[in-house]
């Protein structure tokens, strides 16, 4: 069983809650772009979410999990003190950074809690960070404080301008990217996209032309999230690719994101359908 | 034995099943296991041959005519503790094992006529001590003080531990899902192992002394160095198959191509054959199994349980050459799962939404025997044909994951990309011992079990030497 020590809502609508877990063993090796595997109780499902942060001697790892099917429902509804039954990894590769020196993260809503982490180890590297984050509308903002002190500029747009700028991602990033040129600045040597799966097709479109390498984190079904399974299967290149182990970062540019989207939506069903059924007078507690 | 009554009859008492068409739409397990009357006179064939040669078949050398003896005098418990002081899991091997490849093909009885039901009877005897109300809770021994790692839960790692744990030795297993038992709970579906039987066998193990870390990925949260320095004086890497291997024709990765590990894993651990659990599996209609193997079998037979119409199994050779046990073959038909033999698959066909529409199969002839006696299929030109479906099960089998060998430095790999072992389990690594299918790629839970003995012997002997 692993402990929540620490909840907290991240934003306005409260759609998006961060979960500090006590896990020792996961705490150890934890790194920015890693992901974890938890379980509420016995009945539950699997779930992949990434980590956002970690605290060696703690022994904690930080989780900011977006309430969407019935887990992360279920997820919102645990308080601090209670218990989960199962929080297992660090699984997947660390993002890689090695030699870098100027850097734009794109996150897109819950996306920024993931590339969060990211920009903060790179900041942390000296590594020069211009941050983007998009959300829908400024009740579901997040990190607002946190993404400002680990980038060397930020840009917060919203669709309906409600918060910051108004606008998508994919516009401002191609912003940022003319007026390095037009400036006679130092060009962006890799743009890290995490958010929706269609944001970060459109940001691949964004970049391609201009020749800069793109990553983007994948989050697709998984069981197990240790390789077992194959459930989490993308195409890259041509090539079937495990986003278990072998990402979930992957080149923007050689993702088949015609599958990738079709994939995503292979449970929506059964998703939509257990969603509608927690219960709300035990709080979510299945045996409450 | 002089005064031995021998039953001389030339079949096997038959094991009651549930109906075929009953068990096909349910996940209660489908053989029913001996009575006390059945189990006897089932033990009354057995000749009790002095060099016991039944032994020899069997990897944990199960001392198979004594403990039949004891059946034969119904001591039951007595049965229990002679199995059990060379096999720690005789409920699981009572049920999965191979025995008509192992102890029963040298059995005597087995040259004129059916051989002596050796497996059934260890089912038995297995079944008759867990359902014993005032058994005797098992033994902890003295710690000696020597910790040792155990990767993997699965059959090979619980028996290394087992073992081990019985010799003295501090054991702790490592073990990546949040459940233990590997394959056994992952794998073999409810109805041919129920997992209340591998849940008490691990119980067994703890009440025992064997610790059990669950949710550790060795690779991942630790690695085997690190095991090491955490004060670990030998490691036994039993981490299996885990690796599904893919087709690679076209169309593999639409929407209701599973690998079998997938169909299996969601709905043999994560239960998503019960409403009360969260983890959703699709219910489809028609369904093609591609391989011909006890997993293929697995697959098909869990389909059909699921509510599928029609199930088939794809292979590219005959049905003597299926390397399923013949049990799961005769249960598999009996249920409804028909055979598509000599067909291969070539494509997989999709509509515009992604989702699966039909398999396309290439016919295919049997050629000339290759090296290990099997005969090789080769493709009738032309002969492309499509079997109309909802999904597509791939089970042509697995390969050991690369989480561990990638992370441990100087631990040597074979070809196919499992650790290195020789036939004492001792690999590259000093202290570091594995076997199962971590070593040998896809096997049986039995090879494993003997492989994790053997580990087991290998290691007390590493740890002797060293004082």
């Amino acid at each position: 069983m692993y402990k929540v020590v620490t909840k907290r809502y991240l934003n306005e609508a409260r759609t998006i809650c961060l979960f500090e877990i006590e896990a020792p063993l996961v705490a150890r090796h934890a790194q920015a772009g890693q992901f974890v595997i938890f379980r509420l109780d016995e009945q539950g499902e699997r779930v992949p979410v990434s980590v956002a942060g970690y605290d060696r001697e703690k022994g904690t790892v930080t989780v900011m999990v977006q309430a969407a099917g019935r887990t992360t429902k279920m997820l919102h509804m645990v308080e601090e003190g209670d218990y989960i039954s199962d929080f297992a990894g660090p699984l997947g590769k660390a993002t890689e950074m090695e030699g870098l020196k100027k850097v734009c993260v794109v996150g897109g809503g819950v996306g920024c809690a993931i590339a969060y982490p990211i920009a903060k180890e790179m900041h942390e590297r000296g590594i020069d960070v211009t941050f983007i984050a998009g959300f829908r509308s400024a009740d579901i903002v997040i990190l607002k404080e946190e993404l400002k002190a680990v980038s060397n500029k930020l840009v917060m747009c919203t669709d309906d301008s409600s918060y910051g700028e108004k606008g998508f991602t994919t516009v401002f990033l191609k912003n940022e990217i003319e007026a390095n040129i037009a400036e006679g600045k130092p060009q962006f040597d890799r743009v890290i996209a995490i958010g929706p799966d269609i944001m970060m097709k459109f940001l691949a479109d964004v970049t391609r032309p201009y020749g800069i390498s793109t990553i983007i984190s994948l989050d697709p079904i998984m069981v197990d999230g240790t390789g077992m399974c194959g459930c989490c299967r993308v195409i890259v290149d041509g090539e079937t690719k495990f986003a278990c182990v072998d990402g979930p970062d992957f080149d923007a540019h050689k993702v088949d994101f015609d599958s990738l989207l079709k994939r995503a939506a292979f449970y929506k069903d059964e998703q939509d359908e257990a969603a509608q059924h927690i219960c709300n007078i035990t709080g979510g507690k299945r045996n409450g | 034995m002089a005064n031995m009554k021998v039953n001389m009859s030339m079949t096997k008492n038959e094991m009651p099943e549930q109906d075929p068409v009953v068990r096909a739409g349910n996940f209660e397990e489908v053989a029913l296991g001996y009575t006390v009357e059945a189990a006897v006179n089932e033990a009354q064939r057995c000749l009790d041959c002095k060099n016991a040669p039944c032994r020899t078949g069997c990897p944990v050398s199960v001392k198979i005519p004594r403990f039949i003896e004891k059946v034969r005098e119904n001591d039951f418990e007595a049965a229990y503790d002679i199995i059990t002081s060379t096999n720690s899991l005789p409920a699981v091997c009572g049920r999965v094992c191979p025995q008509e490849k192992q102890c029963e093909s040298k059995c005597v009885r087995g040259i004129k006529g059916e051989p002596v039901a050796i497996g059934r009877l260890e089912r038995f005897v297995a079944d008759t001590h867990m359902a014993k109300e005032d058994k005797p809770e098992p033994v902890a021994p003295e710690s000696n003080g020597h910790k040792i790692a155990v990767i993997g839960s699965g059959p090979a790692g619980l028996t290394c531990a087992g073992d081990l744990r019985k010799l003295g030795y501090d054991v702790t297993i490592f073990e990546a899902f949040h459940k233990s038992g590997g394959v056994l709970v992952y794998g073999i579906p409810q109805f041919r192992l129920p997992k209340e039987i591998v849940a008490a066998e691990i119980e067994n193990l703890k009440k025992m002394g064997v610790k059990i870390v669950n949710n550790a990925i060795i690779g991942k949260s630790m690695t085997v160095d690190e095991l090491f320095s955490d004060g670990f004086e030998a490691v036994f890497i039993g981490s299996g198959a885990g690796l599904p291997q893919f087709l690679h024709v076209p169309g593999e990765n639409l929407l209701g191509v599973y690998s079998a590990n997938e169909f299996l894993t969601r709905v043999n651990l994560m239960k998503a054959y019960r409403d009360d659990y969260d983890t959703p599996i699709k219910h489809p209609k028609v369904v093609a199994v591609v391989g011909g193997g006890n997993v293929a079998m697995d697959a098909a037979r869990v389909a059909k349980r699921l509510g599928a119409e029609y199930v088939y199994i794809t292979y590219r050779r005959g049905m003597d050459e299926l390397p399923a046990r013949k049990e799961e073959v005769e249960h598999a038909e009996a249920e409804g799962i028909e055979f598509m033999l000599l067909n291969n698959p070539a494509a997989i066909h999709g509509d515009e939404e992604g989702r699966v529409t039909g398999i396309e199969l290439i016919k295919q002839e049997l050629g000339e025997p290759d090296a290990k006696g099997r005969r090789s299929p080769v493709a009738v030109k032309g002969s492309n044909w499509i079997l109309d479906c909802d999904a597509v099960i791939i089970a042509i089998g697995t390969s050991p994951n690369p989480l561990i060998r990638s992370t441990t430095p100087n631990l040597e790999t074979t070809k196919k990309g499992g650790i290195q072992a020789d036939d004492n389990g001792v690999t590259s690594r000093e202290g570091v011992f594995a076997g199962g299918d971590a070593v040998t790629g896809a096997a049986t839970v039995i090879l494993a079990m003997g492989a994790g003995k053997t580990g087991a012997k290998s290691i007390d002997a590493y740890i002797k030497s060293k004082k």
